[in-house]
């Protein structure tokens, strides 16, 4: 598409205090080339709407903050340049299936709740060499491919905004936390399956994904939740048919003790704290 | 830290049609549900009619003359290409939330290629399936008509 000269800016405005529904504020801006989703609502805040409101950090689609619904498509703001959509008109709304807290902010907490209901962490037997360690835990590059996809994760939202069971079912937990889950039940470091089975066998577990898969469509970091949660059924149903044995997690390796700094590597600084 | 409760934006039967990336497998998620539900609703009338039997020989004769119009005729094939497509997707559903045909983990580098993606030529298959079925119940019904 050729670069528009003007881009107008269909945004979801809502304010709490004001006891109004959420409403549709067109506001057109100046293109200058590069610009993002984000930097045009920079602009609008700068120049036109001072009271507008988002969550956004990092600017480079890594903190997964600006998660919002344009276009009709669940996006990080600042992945998305103004070009990509084809149009000189976008529109901005917050991600659906979360409340909407003011403007394109949504209330990320129960995503956040049923992603620590899920144990999002290594659960071992051995907890002391977990806070103290004296080595590493052994794991072989094949065991980490069987988790590495699901750990890009940035939780932005996007997935669930997408998923069409979200749509209509609050009790699920939805793409991210299980598809987090999967990423710790496959490591070969954790032994935690048996006690995230407990959550997993309810109505939060993954039985209600029925694979429309636009979460891994959506996703902005290729990270796939849709296969994370069909491989966590298969597992679930081979463990109910007694076909699955948890691996014991993976031994710790001590540290070496006869290595040898090369020549050509320097010390490191000493701590400035 | 927030303690009032925002305003509701759950899209709702909505979200089955909108709100993603309207890709292949949304529309077949969203079919299964509809077939299903018209296949229940099928199952629920085929009891209520059938259940005339009970009340004898002349009910029964009723309750079947007052199902067998063309509409009904039309009702039933629609039922049939229900099932059609139901039962082939519900195939490639089974397969696919066993984990096959969606390919292994992989390191994600852009373009992503997705599980989506692998296993798109199965549902492309199952649609082709479901098509023959439905061709072949459908000759079935015309042949049916003709006599």
């Amino acid at each position: 598409m050729t670069a528009p000269v003007n881009v107008t800016f269909r945004i979801r405005r809502y304010d709490p205090a004001s006891q109004q529904p959420p409403a549709w504020e067109d506001v057109t801006i100046p293109y200058t080339h590069g610009m993002t989703v984000l930097d045009g609502l920079r602009v609008i805040k700068e120049t036109r709407s001072a009271t507008l409101a988002w969550r956004s950090s990092c600017r480079m689609g890594v903190c997964g903050s600006c998660g919002m619904f344009i276009n009709g498509h669940p996006r990080l703001a600042c992945n998305t340049q103004i070009t990509e959509l084809g149009t000189s008109l976008v529109t901005v709304a917050p991600l659906p299936n979360f409340d909407i807290i003011r403007d394109l902010v949504p209330d990320l907490r129960p995503m956040f709740d049923a992603h620590a209901a899920l144990m999002p962490h290594l659960i071992r037997d051995d907890v002391q060499e977990m806070y103290e360690p004296t080595g590493e835990y052994f794991q072989t590059p094949h065991e980490l491919e069987q988790f590495l996809q699901f750990s890009y994760c940035i939780k932005c939202g996007c997935c669930m905004a997408a998923c069409p069971t979200m749509a209509t079912d609050p009790a699920y937990s939805g793409p991210m936390p299980l598809a987090q889950s999967h990423r710790y039940n496959v490591d070969s470091r954790d032994g935690g399956f048996g006690t995230r089975k407990q959550v997993l066998a309810t109505e939060k577990g993954p039985w209600k994904c029925h694979y429309a898969g636009e979460c891994s469509q959506a996703c902005p970091k290729g990270v796939d939740p849709a296969r994370a949660i069909q491989l966590m059924k298969r597992q679930l149903v081979f463990d109910y048919l007694r076909l699955y044995k948890q691996p014991c997690p993976s031994k710790v390796v001590p540290k070496p003790t006869e290595m040898k700094r090369r020549a050509d590597v320097p010390e490191a600084p000493a701590p400035t704290l | 830290m927030l303690d009032n409760k925002g305003h509701p934006n759950r899209l709702g039967v909505w979200g089955w049609l909108g709100g993603g990336t309207w890709g292949l497998e949304r529309y077949l998620y969203t079919l299964h549900r509809l077939t299903g539900l018209g296949l229940l609703l099928y199952f629920l009338l085929h009891i209520v009619v059938t259940s005339a039997r009970a009340f004898g020989p002349e009910a029964w004769a009723a309750s079947m003359g007052r199902v067998s119009g063309g509409v009904f005729v039309l009702g039933e094939f629609l039922v049939f290409a229900a099932f059609a497509f139901h039962a082939s997707n519900g195939v490639r559903l089974i397969l696919v939330e066993l984990g096959f045909a969606i390919g292994n983990p992989i390191e994600p580098i852009y373009p992503y290629r997705t599980s989506v993606h692998e296993q798109r030529p199965l549902a492309l298959g199952i649609l082709v399936l479901a098509g023959l079925v439905l061709a072949a119940g459908g000759y079935n019904f015309l042949a049916h008509l003709s006599h």
